[in-house]
Parts: structure tokens; C-alpha cells; sequence
């Protein structure tokens, strides 16, 4: 029987993948998909608490329904501007590795 | 849901989920996460979210993975050259990565709810996009109209950084 735990500790095994893939690799396209992966890890436990509670009326909890939509749309505007970033940074430095980039450090 | 069927979505979402880190090639870690991502939808369909689901696919699948190629091809990124790996900074991340999933198990495994199963719901929930429209247009208008501000923001702001300097 599938309960609360699976999809939480399915949830956090996501989010740690995402959060291996952020301090593993150098690419900075794939440090964003690792940050997607992290924001949909937390998007799976809170749809997976929105269905644990359920209301009096006998319906899911769609409060947390509406936080992850909001959540749905700000990731998507976040991708949006970090692949803007990337590729004004591509236009001036010809890179997008992260060992490239570290002017600010001394 | 069934539990094969949970254990069937779960695994392809996170083995594709290895796969974008994995992959040396930026094409292949995009169509990973596509992957991914779909598994994902499925498991919110399983919890009876249908609309979050399907937004999952709509935006995700669609939009942003459009988005990622897109960049991908146009900045014609080649796979990854080999070069020295920073083995002790690897072993870190993954042992932080490690301990995270292990603070997870013991949270999850002390907390009194999570073994219980799904309450029962009184009647299907095919029609949440009404519930959720009704309560995103009468609780929450307000965030609503920010976040409206907020993409727009965004718009303004990716054609700025992406218009080149005129001369």
C-alpha cells in the first residue's frame, strides 16, 4: 500500500538528486535542470500533503493546489531570466562553464 | 493508486532524474528531464491533482524544455570535454547529497502520519480546475495579480538582457 512516506521519501531522493546535480556539475544549463528538479521535489510533497488532508467536504486540500500553481509559475519565469542571463554571459565571456567565470574571486 | 504503478513512475522519474546529471551531452540531460518530468505528472495525477498534472506537462514538457533546447542550440554547445575531475569536491556533494536522503528516511520514519494511507475522498476530483479557479479568483486574487506583475516583470526584463548593446 502506497502511503504519505513513499512520496515523501521519493520527494527527497528528487530533491537531493537536484541538489548533487547543482555542486557536481559545471554547466550552467544543467545546474538550472538540476534547480527544476529541486523545485519539483518540493512540488511533489506538497501535492502529496494537499491529498492527506482532506477537507470536510470530502475533497483534497486545494489551498496547497494554488501555492503550487503559483510555484509552477514563478519557476518558469525564473528559467525564462536565468536562460537570458546565460546567454548574455555566453555573448560576453564565450563560456558558460562555471570554473571559467570567477573574476570576483581574488 | 496501485503500487506498481507508484513504483513504476517513481523509479522513471528518478533514473531520468540521474540521467540530466549524468549525461556530458546538454541534448540528452534536456530530453532526460522531459522524461523525468512526465513520471513526475503521473505521480501528481496518482495524488488526484489532474490539473496540477497536466500543467506539469503544459509547462514543463512544453515550455521550458523549448526554452532549454532552444538555448542549447542556439549557443551550439558541444558535449562536455573530459577534464580532471575534482574528486574530493565530488565526494562531497555527493556525501551531502547522501546525508540529506538519510535525514529525510529518519524524518519521514518518525513522523506518526506518514504511514498512513490516503483518506478516502467523497467523490472523484476530475472537476479541480473549477475549485481551484474559484479559490485562486476569491483567496488568493491578490497573489494572483502579483505573480501577473511578476511574469511580466520577467518578460520585460529576458527581452532587455537578451537585446544587444546598439552601438
Amino acid at each position: 500500500m502506497v502511503t504519505l512516506g513513499h512520496y515523501l521519501i521519493v520527494s527527497g531522493m528528487l530533491f537531493a538528486i537536484g541538489f548533487a546535480g547543482v555542486m557536481l556539475r559545471r554547466n550552467l544549463i544543467v545546474i538550472l535542470m538540476s534547480l527544476e528538479l529541486m523545485l519539483n521535489a518540493a512540488n511533489l510533497s506538497l501535492v502529496a500533503f494537499s491529498r492527506f488532508r482532506v477537507q470536510p467536504t470530502g475533497l483534497p486540500d486545494y489551498n496547497v493546489q494554488v501555492f503550487v500553481f503559483f510555484i509552477i509559475t514563478v519557476a518558469a519565469a525564473e528559467v525564462a531570466v536565468g536562460l537570458a542571463i546565460l546567454v548574455a554571459l555566453f555573448r560576453a565571456r564565450q563560456t558558460i562553464d562555471v570554473k571559467d567565470i570567477s573574476s570576483l574571486k581574488f | 493508486m496501485s503500487p506498481v504503478l507508484f513504483w513504476t513512475f517513481a523509479l522513471l522519474m528518478l533514473v531520468f532524474g540521474v540521467a540530466v546529471i549524468v549525461n556530458r551531452n546538454p541534448v540528452a540531460s534536456a530530453l532526460s528531464l522531459v522524461v523525468s518530468f512526465l513520471g513526475l505528472a503521473a505521480l501528481f495525477m496518482s495524488l488526484d491533482a489532474y490539473f496540477i498534472g497536466i500543467i506539469q506537462v503544459l509547462v514543463y514538457a512544453g515550455a521550458v524544455m523549448v526554452l532549454f533546447l532552444f538555448i542549447i542550440m542556439l549557443l551550439d554547445l558541444r558535449a562536455e570535454a573530459r577534464r580532471q575531475i575534482n574528486w574530493l569536491a565530488s565526494a562531497g556533494a555527493i556525501a551531502v547529497a547522501l546525508a540529506l536522503v538519510l535525514q529525510i528516511f529518519y524524518v519521514v520514519g518518525h513522523f506518526k502520519s506518514a504511514g498512513r494511507p490516503f483518506p478516502p475522498l467523497a467523490r472523484s476530483t476530475t472537476d479541480d480546475v473549477r475549485n481551484i479557479g474559484a479559490l485562486l479568483f476569491s483567496n488568493y486574487n491578490l497573489p494572483f495579480q502579483i505573480i501577473g506583475v511578476l511574469v511580466l516583470v520577467a518578460t520585460i526584463g529576458v527581452v532587455l538582457l537578451s537585446r544587444r548593446e546598439p552601438r
